[in-house]
Order: C-alpha cells, then sequence, then structure tokens
C-alpha cells in the first residue's frame, strides 16, 4: 500500500506538515486520535497526532517535529513520495461539544493538531480561546489558521520575541474571564505547568500524553502512565486525560528511558550524511 | 556452525535426535536452534511408524491430520503427496513441524511411547514443509465464486486458517490485521531461533496467492467497527484477534523503567528487529542482570532472548520445577544456554535509582499449600521471607488476556466478564448473527494448532451459514 504525501509544508525550523493520501483513514478520523506512522521498511513505528483530515480528497495531516532519527529521517521526504505504512485513526476521539467558553492551549509542533481542536469546538458552538505557546518569533507558524478556528487568539513565547513572556498572558486571560473547560498539548512540561495553573480555578483540563508508544493498541503496554493513581494505557486509554490526575513527572521519566539509544540513532543518521539511498 | 552429535542408528525404541546449533555458538546468534531432519534421517524415523490401523496418535492432534498416512505416503517417495494430504487438515506445517507442542498431542497418544520414545511426528512434517518451500508451492484450485463476502479480523493462525479456508471455497476474503506485519504471534511472539520469519512471511505469503485480500494496518473497533462492517456489505466476519493484552503483577515500582512486560519485549525483538538496533530504528536495552518473572514458553522465549543479548538471566518462578508450564525442550533449552532458575519466588516491589530506572527488587519465598479438588496445589507467602537481590531489567511474562478494543465497540457481543474472552460455541458462534470468533481470542492464550482447529471449525460453520438462504439482515 502507498501512502503518498500529496502536500510538504514547512512550518517553522525543522516542523514540518505532512498531508498524505489515507482514504480509509481520513473517512474514519476525529479530533484527538492519532497515526502510526513508518516512513520506510524496517523502520520504527512513531506516534503522531492527525492535525487535519480530508474524508472528500481521501487525505489525512499530521506534523512532526525533529527531535530523532525517525523524524528528522522523515523530513528529508518529499512532495510525491510514499510513506510505508500508515495505520490509524488511533486513541479516542476527543469530547466535542457545546461546553461554553473553551480555553485551547497549545505548545510547540502540537499546535497543529490543537488547531484541529480549536476548529472543531468553535464548529461545536463554543467562545474558543486559542493560546499559541512558542519559543519565540520564528518558532511561530499558524497564526491564520488560530485566527480563523477561534473568536480570540493570544500569543506568548519563552523569550519574549512574540507576543508576552511566558505564562503571564494564561494567568491573566484565566484571572479575568471565564472558562469552562481548557485543552492543552504541547510538551509534557508545558501541559504540566498549564495543568497546574488550571488547578485552582476548578476548570477541567485535557492534555494529551505523549509516553513511548510501539503498536499504539494496547499490547505492549509501553505507553502506560499513571492517571489519578491508576495505571493506564496512553494508547488506548487515552490520548487524552485529566490534566489534574496526571502523573507528568512519571511520564517525563519513562519518555527518556531510552535516551542513550535515542542519542545514538540520531548522531549515526547525522554521521551517515542523512543517506536516502535505502528507499526508492 | 556446529552441529550436535549427528544420528546413529538407535535401538528402535529411541528415535532420531534432532540436530541444533549447540549451546555455547547458539547463544550468540539468533539463527534457528533446531537444524532439521535431513533426508536420511527424516527415513529412519519413518521407519519406527507402525502404521497402526487405529492411529491413537490422531486423536492427540487438535487438527486431526492423517499422521499414518503421510508417513506411509513419505516411505514411498510421495513428497508432494504427503505433503498435499497434510494440508488437506493443517495448512500451516513448516510452523507446526516447529512449534506444535507435539509432546502433549500426537506424540504423546503415540502407541510407540508405550515403550521408548514415541515417533517423532513434528519432526518428519517439518521436513516435508521445508522440502515443499524448496521445491515450489502448489496453489490448489478455486472454487467458483459464491459471490459472498467476508471479513476476516486479525492474520494470526486462527485468522490466517479461516481465510485460506473460505476463499477456496468461493467466497471473497478480506483479512484485516491491525500491525504493519502478518502472522499474529508467529511474527511478534515466538523468536525467530524457534521460528524464522521467512518461513511465517512465505505461509502468508501462499494465503494470499489462494486470493485473499490482506489489508495491514487496520485496526478494527477504530477504523471500523463490525456492526459497520457488517453494513458494508460483509455476509459473514470472522474475530481471530488473539490474547495480546499484556497482565501486570501489580507491584510496587512496576513502572520504572527497565521493566518491561513480555509483549513489549517480544515486540521490540521479533516485530521490530531490536537485536539489530542500530542497524534498525527501534532500540532494546537490557543490562547486566536480568529477571523474567513467570514460568511459561512465553518466559522461557524472554530468557532466551536475553541470554542472546548478553545479559546474565534468571527466571522467577512462584512454583516449584514440577510445575513449570513450559515445554520441557525449551526448559532444557534454556537451561543448556544458561538459564538460571529461582523457584517458589514472587516478587513483592521494584526500586529505582534516582533516573527512574530499576535497580533492585524485593521478593518472597513460596510455599506449596495442600492440592485443592481439581489436584491442583496452590501457593501462599512465606511470612518473613523477604529477599532483595539487584536486577537493571525485568520482564513481566505472566499472561495476557483478550484486547478490548473490538469487544468494546461491538455492542451487544457476548463476552466473558472475568477473562474479557469472547463467547463462542463449538463451531465458533457468537451470539451474534453472521459474527465468528475463535483462537486465544475465545479460549485465552492457547496454542497456534488449537486456534488453527478453531479456525477450521469456523469456517465450515461460517460457509454453511452463507450458503444458507438469507443470511442477511433477517
Ligand atoms: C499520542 C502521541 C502523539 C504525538 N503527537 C506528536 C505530534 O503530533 N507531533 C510530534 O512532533 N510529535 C508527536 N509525538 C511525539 C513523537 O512521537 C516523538 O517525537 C517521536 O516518536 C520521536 O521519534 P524520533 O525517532 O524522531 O526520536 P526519538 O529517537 O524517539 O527521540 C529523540 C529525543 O527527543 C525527545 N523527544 C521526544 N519527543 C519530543 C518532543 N515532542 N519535543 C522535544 N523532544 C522530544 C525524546 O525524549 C528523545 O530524547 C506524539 C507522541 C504520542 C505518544
Ligand atoms: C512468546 C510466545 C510463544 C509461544 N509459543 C508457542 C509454541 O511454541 N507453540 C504453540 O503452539 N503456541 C505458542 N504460543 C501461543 C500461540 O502463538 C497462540 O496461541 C496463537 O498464536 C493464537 O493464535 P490467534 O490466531 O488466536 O491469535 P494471534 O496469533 O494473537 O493473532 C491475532 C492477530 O490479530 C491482530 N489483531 C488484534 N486485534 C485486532 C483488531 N482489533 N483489528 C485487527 N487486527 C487485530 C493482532 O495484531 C494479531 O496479529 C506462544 C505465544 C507467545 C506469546
Ligand atoms: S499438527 Fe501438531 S499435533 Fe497435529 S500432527 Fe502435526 S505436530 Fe502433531
Ligand atoms: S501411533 Fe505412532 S506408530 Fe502408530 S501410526 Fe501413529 S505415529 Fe505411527
Ligand atoms: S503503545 Fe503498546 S500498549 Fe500502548
Amino acid at each position: 500500500m502507498m501512502f503518498k504525501i500529496v502536500t510538504k509544508r514547512q512550518l517553522a525550523y525543522k516542523k514540518t506538515l505532512f498531508e498524505v493520501e489515507a482514504p480509509d483513514i481520513a473517512a474514519k478520523s476525529n479530533p484527538g486520535q492519532f497515526l502510526i506512522v513508518i516512513a520506510k521498511e524496517g523502520g520504527e513505528r512513531v506516534p503522531l497526532t492527525i492535525c487535519d483530515y480530508d474524508a472528500k480528497k481521501g487525505t489525512v495531516s499530521f506534523a512532526f517535529h525533529e527531535v530523532g532519527k525517525t523524524t528528522k529521517e522523515l523530513g528529508t521526504y518529499e512532495q510525491g513520495e510514499s510513506l510505508y505504512n500508515v495505520t490509524g485513526p488511533l486513541g479516542n476521539p476527543s469530547e466535542i461539544k457545546k461546553y461554553g467558553r473553551v480555553l485551547c492551549v497549545g505548545g510547540s509542533i502540537m499546535i497543529a493538531p490543537l488547531l484541529l481542536q480549536s476548529k472543531a469546538m468553535k464548529a461545536a458552538g463554543n467562545h474558543v480561546t486559542t493560546v499559541l505557546g512558542c519559543r519565540g518569533d520564528e518558532f511561530l507558524f499558524m497564526k491564520e489558521e488560530a485566527e480563523a478556528y477561534s473568536d480570540e487568539v493570544v500569543i506568548a513565547s519563552d523569550d519574549g520575541t512574540a507576543g508576552e513572556k511566558g505564562m503571564g498572558a494564561l494567568c491573566d486571560l484565566l484571572e479575568n474571564q471565564h472558562f469552562d473547560r481548557c485543552v492543552v498539548m504541547g510538551p509534557v512540561v508545558m501541559m504540566k505547568q498549564v495543568s497546574d495553573i488550571t488547578r485552582p480555578y476548578k476548570i477541567p483540563t485535557v492534555v494529551t500524553l505523549t509516553p513511548i508508544m510501539i503498536d499504539g493498541m494496547g499490547m505492549c503496554g509501553v505507553c502506560r502512565v499513571t492517571v489519578g493513581g491508576k495505571m493506564m494505557f496512553g494508547c488506548v486509554d487515552g490520548p487524552e486525560f485529566d490534566g489534574h490526575l496526571a502523573d507528568f513527572d512519571e511520564l517525563i521519566k519513562r519518555q527518556r528511558t531510552m535516551l542513550p539509544e535515542e542519542r545514538l540513532s540520531s548522531v549515526l543518521w547525522e554521521t551517515s550524511g542523512g543517506c536516502k539511498c535505502d528507499r526508492k | 556452525m556446529t552441529e550436535s552429535e549427528p544420528a546413529a542408528p538407535r535401538g528402535k525404541d529411541e528415535d532420531v535426535p534432532m540436530p541444533r546449533q549447540e549451546p555455547h555458538e547458539r547463544v550468540k546468534n539468533f539463527k534457528e536452534v533446531a537444524l532439521g531432519y535431513t533426508e536420511e534421517m527424516a527415513h529412519q524415523e519413518a521407519e519406527r511408524c507402525l502404521k497402526c490401523k487405529k492411529p491413537l496418535c490422531r486423536q492427540g492432534c487438535p487438527v486431526d491430520v492423517p499422521i499414518p498416512e503421510f508417513i506411509g505416503l513419505f516411505q514411498e517417495g510421495k513428497y508432494a503427496e504427503a505433503i498435499a494430504i497434510i494440508k488437506t487438515k493443517n495448512a500451516l506445517p513448516a510452523i507446526c513441524g516447529r512449534v506444535c507442542p507435539q509432546e502433549g498431542q500426537c506424540q504423546m497418544k503415540c502407541v510407540r511411547g508405550k515403550k521408548g520414545d514415541p515417533v517423532n511426528i513434528g519432526r518428519i512434517e517439518r521436513f516435508l514443509a521445508d522440502w515443499e518451500r524448496e521445491h515450489g508451492v502448489q496453489i490448489p484450485p478455486k472454487a467458483p465464486s459464491t459471490g459472498k463476502k467476508v471479513a476476516v479480523i486479525g492474520a494470526g493462525p486462527a485468522g490466517l486458517t479461516v481465510a485460506a479456508d473460505l476463499v477456496k471455497l468461493g467466497h471473497q476474503v478480506t483479512l484485516f490485521e491491525a500491525l504493519h506485519v502478518g502472522g499474529g504471534v508467529l511474527s511478534y511472539g515466538i523468536p525467530e531461533f524457534r521460528l524464522p520469519k521467512v518461513i511465517v512471511q512465505k505461509e502468508i505469503d501462499y494465503v494470499q496467492r489462494l486470493g485473499v485480500e490482506i489489508k495491514l494496518g487496520y485496526l478494527i473497533g477504530r477504523i471500523e467497527t463490525i456492526p459497520e462492517l457488517m453494513k458494508e456489505g460483509y455476509d459473514a466476519i470472522f474475530i481471530g484477534s488473539g490474547a495480546g493484552l499484556p497482565q501486570w503483577t501489580g507491584c510496587p515500582g512496576e513502572n520504572l523503567g527497565g521493566i518491561y512486560s513480555a509483549n513489549e519485549f517480544l515486540i521490540r525483538v521479533n516485530l521490530m528487529k531490536a537485536y539489530e538496533f542500530p542497524e534498525k530504528d527501534t532500540p532494546i536495552r537490557v543490562g547486566k542482570n536480568v529477571v523474567v518473572i513467570g514460568g511459561g514458553n512465553v518466559a522461557m522465549d524472554c530468557a532466551r532472548i536475553s541470554l542472546r543479548l548478553g545479559a546474565k538471566v534468571s527466571l522467577l518462578y512462584r512454583r516449584s520445577r514440577n510445575e513449570l508450564p513450559a515445554r520441557r525442550e525449551e526448559i532444557e533449552n534454556a537451561e543448556e544456554e544458561g538459564l538460571e532458575f529461582k523457584f517458589l519466588s514472587a516478587p513483592a516491589e521494584f526500586y529505582g535509582d534516582d533516573k527512574g530506572w530499576v535497580r533492585s527488587m524485593r521478593c518472597v519465598k513460596m510455599e506449596l499449600t495442600e492440592p485443592d479438588a481439581s489436584g491442583r496445589q496452590g501457593v501462599r507467602q512465606m511470612a518473613g521471607s523477604d529477599f532483595e537481590m539487584p536486577v537493571d531489567t525485568v520482564i513481566v511474562a505472566i499472561g495476557q488476556t483478550p484486547n478490548p478494543i473490538i469487544q468494546r465497540t461491538t455492542e451487544g457481543l457476548q463476552v466473558n466478564p472475568k477473562h474479557g474472552t469472547i463467547v463462542v460455541d463449538a463451531d465458533g458462534r457468537t451470539n451474534l448473527k453472521g459474527v465468528f470468533a475463535g483462537g486465544d481470542v475465545a479460549t485465552g492464550a492457547a496454542t497456534v494448532i488449537s486456534a488453527m482447529g478453531a479456525g477450521k471449525r469456523a469456517a465450515k460453520a461460517m460457509h454453511e451459514y452463507l450458503m444458507s438462504e438469507t443470511p442477511r439482515g433477517e
């Protein structure tokens, strides 16, 4: 089977969006679900969140940040090339309904799938405020989409070169406005911070946990996370969980268990020049 | 590669030994341990069969392979006929010849076994299947199209059997497999050194050549549910989704790094080829001290893989040696390769270092209690018997239950609340019209051949169902 890349879009430095041909997946996708992508035969299975789908066109999109061997290699694929396998949709769909006022907070690459949530929440009749968090101005992307899908857009950056610096803007929003639900997608540390910030306001806060995964369908248990003191599988019980109950510290540790191997893999790939010779 | 003792002709009561790689050699590689009979050895072993009028061996085989008949044809030099007659009952002889627990099935019943060794049926079966693979597999003729559509879920032994049988009868069959590779446990669970993956792939190719459409990467329950498949025009559905959900000890510290479920460990190594890391992209880490928890075939496989990855490995089992549920042959293989056993011991708690990696575990001693009504002895903890041992890798191999995704997304499907298995009758019918199931998803973790047997029976019942007047809709 072929999963042809019909659009490659450079979102920011080392951040890329692919729209691939996958009609069966496109027909069944929902916000909040993810894919398992295998770039080439023998390659790793990497989980990536669905950030758009078009059943008529038969395509599904995902965005990735080049952090290790597989995502770096994915970045070398061009429009027109095909991926070896894409499995999905996996995980449970988000609970999209009319809550009232919804706060969507996205960080780094996860802004891309977050905007699908903003869009769906808006379509469900909610007032949507979207917060885009990035390292700095040059890392900001999809601002126009965010504006199109939300009633209000707030920008924040680590270094203050885009919008307000740090978490101040988010704190202000919570202090001055009422929200009925908060959806957060981003690096684990950021999801933890946001959950801590919304906790005193008792706003139900949904986070997308991103443990290491292999099969993504409940077979291996590498994706186990602790939520409310209970063991859950990120892939089949999630990937969305209650941010006020998730054990983020354990997740951070579990994400790092294969760090030396991941580094080795990445370094070897880079020193080999990121060669494309083993694919057709 | 060195071979152990070649087969010298021995007494009639003794079987022809299987040539194997020597332990010190094989523990350094992932190549097949049992090298297979030569043609001469296979004939020597076949000589021992008495061609019983009432072959007891056949009763022991869950799929009723015509054993004396195939052995007879083999002796007459009619290899193609011999394999064809096996295949009327068993579509995957190269696999069963290798991994069937023959000592508890066909060979347990063989009359030769009353005095001395039983005839080694599995090894002759394997020889013939390997011979066929080298000489080109025949594709049997197909019945005219019936116009009926069947969906089979899961490309393990149960699903492959159903798909092959129904396509031969003229039905249009689509096989949905969630992973990117077919074979089920044959691909992701059983290691290369017991069952080379090229053999599994050949069998899957064969099923495809019969005309089955195989869709990989389709997780039923997510991309399509069973009710949706029915609505889309499938006349009957078979669920062969296996028992792939890992079980845990529940001991504190189980989420530490370095603690794998058997499935994670096996999937990394067998499916993703992590033993070839960094050549292959998926990594695996085993430290110096590996502890495998459990005592079945799965535990044995995990232990033998760890030994091949260079670790010192011990196996923690809560009962004693006599109760080990793994096959004798595998226990012996593992012991020869350097596995150490710690019997009557169970895990109690895992401790980690500051990075969240497991560094030691606390265990408790167990003792066997009086047998219960069923004759099985219970176990209980011995108070104050705790001991701690250093460990940097733990593999939890204490059983699997069915993955609940299909059960959760198929309204009205009857499921055993305790084990999560799908409830079926003897022919694999579920309580839903047109929906059948079999293999590990219905029985809980069992064997390759029992999954195939269930597939055979279900395929027959499905064919009858499909050919009766109004299958769909009522
Ligand atoms: C349900 C789910 C959804 C996900 N959705 C997305 C998505 O939409 N887009 C996306 O880019 N990623 C997403 N991820 C994370 C993504 O799967 C990993 O980034 C990817 O597997 C890395 O593979 P690799 O081989 O390139 O790097 P690896 O070799 O696996 O890892 C390289 C290093 O990067 C670190 N790392 C991993 N993820 C990140 C990160 N996000 N930011 C910074 N460092 C990281 C790892 O800890 C490791 O040290 C998701 C993960 C899950 C579980
Ligand atoms: C490590 C190990 C060693 C073993 N050794 C032996 C041995 O030596 N001898 C022996 O006889 N038996 C052995 N067994 C047991 C034997 O392999 C199983 O009993 C047998 O494979 C069961 O077959 P099955 O077809 O029911 O399921 P499986 O082989 O489990 O196949 C099920 C398939 O369904 C797929 N699937 C699951 N859910 C879905 C879904 N929702 N949609 C689509 N696809 C899905 C899975 O990915 C899988 O490929 C062993 C098992 C293990 C784990
Ligand atoms: S299929 Fe298994 S049980 Fe049956 S004859 Fe062959 S080896 Fe024996
Ligand atoms: S019982 Fe043993 S000796 Fe008799 S036919 Fe079967 S294999 Fe041959
Ligand atoms: S990724 Fe394997 S169980 Fe979740």
